[in-house]
């Protein structure tokens, strides 16, 4: 079981089993290769994944609070993971592994939002972030289970699981930094203001989306806004917030010209593994 | 540089090292204890302990600090402060009685003949 993965089904110290599911070894191993628009679609939904991941990482050890530090860290992990599936699935078009997508692309070949490229902030700017990406995520994965593609099928089906509890984090957040103090309530607020130029781009019908959708392999974005913006306004009114009605910011097709971030955020996460290509522990 | 030891009296640790503040005032969160039943048939056992605003955050930080290797289905969470515990110093009181008494463990009695079932 799972032997690609490099340890063992039981933790010799707690004798747990890790338990079963799907793991990105799982789809590198699988014969499913992945067709180019297929392809191109996995690595949109798995470059904001890893770029999130790599934004909430930055968090461990500067939280507010020593369990919040661990909360943010799993969530930074399990999205780590989700992009791990995205991007394995998205290399069997073009016989690249996972690492050489997320370590050997420049930041123009990215196709990450620029939702999931905003600085941390401080926690409640954080949370407003996490808020939106969540709700998105589970609209999205929530129809994409239904997928004509199999593997994103499965793909879908194991991140909803986990983005259900992303989603439930940040919205007893929101709720108390909301319902909190002055102070609480301010900081989450601007963190929602400063969020809400970049949600449109999460709704834009880039490509290869549309002709995707069509053949019921993807979801299309501009399906999941009204579903998504009616939760977010819905919960946000519940924490006593304002929900912001910024215009969507220009340039809203995931190409990276108009990003302010991509760039920093690459450097630091590709360094080591250009510097020592191929070093492993 | 001086060494410094570690042994030695401050002023900040009273004398037995314990805190007499209320930690409510350092707005601390409070503490809750952590019990995970680890499968269905089994009981919830003491995990450990943990810091939450409130009893919903508590569960979600019990989530992922005391589940996070798959060792839980259910998770309670108490407020430490609504435990009454035995006092550490009663201990001579409290538990040396049952000490010796054989005769409250099954295994003390020699089953008897002809008695069926047993």
């Amino acid at each position: 079981m799972n032997s690609a993965a490099g340890f063992t089904s039981q933790d010799s110290a707690t004798r747990i089993s890790v338990g079963d599911a799907l793991t990105p070894e799982d789809v590198s191993a699988s014969s499913a290769v992945a067709a180019e628009d297929t392809a191109r679609y996995a690595l949109m939904l798995g470059d904001d994944c890893l770029i999130l991941a790599q934004r909430l990482g930055n968090w461990i050890s500067r939280a507010p609070e020593l369990e919040e530090d661990i909360a943010l860290g799993n969530i930074a992990l399990d999205l780590l993971g989700h992009a791990r599936f995205f991007l394995t699935y998205a290399g069997s078009a073009w016989g690249k592994s996972e690492d050489d997508l997320a370590y050997f692309r420049d930041e123009e070949d990215f196709r990450s939002c620029r939702l999931v490229e905003q600085d941390n902030g401080d926690f409640g700017k954080t949370i407003a972030r996490q808020l939106i990406f969540s709700f998105y995520t589970h609209e999205l994965y929530s129809r994409l289970v239904d997928s004509a593609d199999a593997t994103l099928a499965a793909i879908a089906d194991k991140a909803l699981k986990e983005v259900d509890y992303h989603q439930d984090h940040a919205a007893q957040w929101l709720l108390r930094l909301g319902g909190g103090t002055a102070e609480s309530s301010r900081r989450v607020q601007a963190g929602l203001d400063a969020a809400w130029p970049y949600v449109e781009e999460l709704f834009a019908d880039v490509e290869p989306t549309e002709r995707l959708a069509e053949q019921g392999v993807a979801v299309l974005p501009s399906a999941l806004r009204e579903p998504v913006l009616d939760r977010l306004h819905a919960i946000i009114t519940e924490a006593g917030l304002n929900p912001p009605e910024a215009k969507g910011a220009f340039g809203a097709d995931r190409s990276g010209r108009f990003s302010e971030h991509r760039g920093f955020i690459l450097a630091e996460m590709q360094v080591l593994a250009r510097q020592h290509p191929g070093a492993s522990w | 540089m001086e060494e410094t030891d570690r042994n030695a009296p401050t002023d900040q640790v009273p004398e037995g090292g314990v805190v007499t503040e209320d930690p409510a005032e350092h707005s601390v969160w409070p503490l809750w204890e952590v019990f995970v039943r680890s499968s269905r048939g089994l009981s919830h056992v003491h995990a450990g302990s943990l810091h939450a605003p409130d009893a919903a955050m508590a569960l979600r930080n019990a989530r992922d600090l005391y589940t996070r290797r798959n060792e839980g289905t259910s998770l309670w969470v108490v407020p430490a402060a609504d435990i009454t515990a035995s006092d550490p110093d009663s201990k001579g009181g409290y538990f040396e009685s049952p000490k010796g008494k054989s005769y409250r463990h099954a295994t003390y009695y020699k089953q008897s003949e002809g008695v069926p079932h047993l």
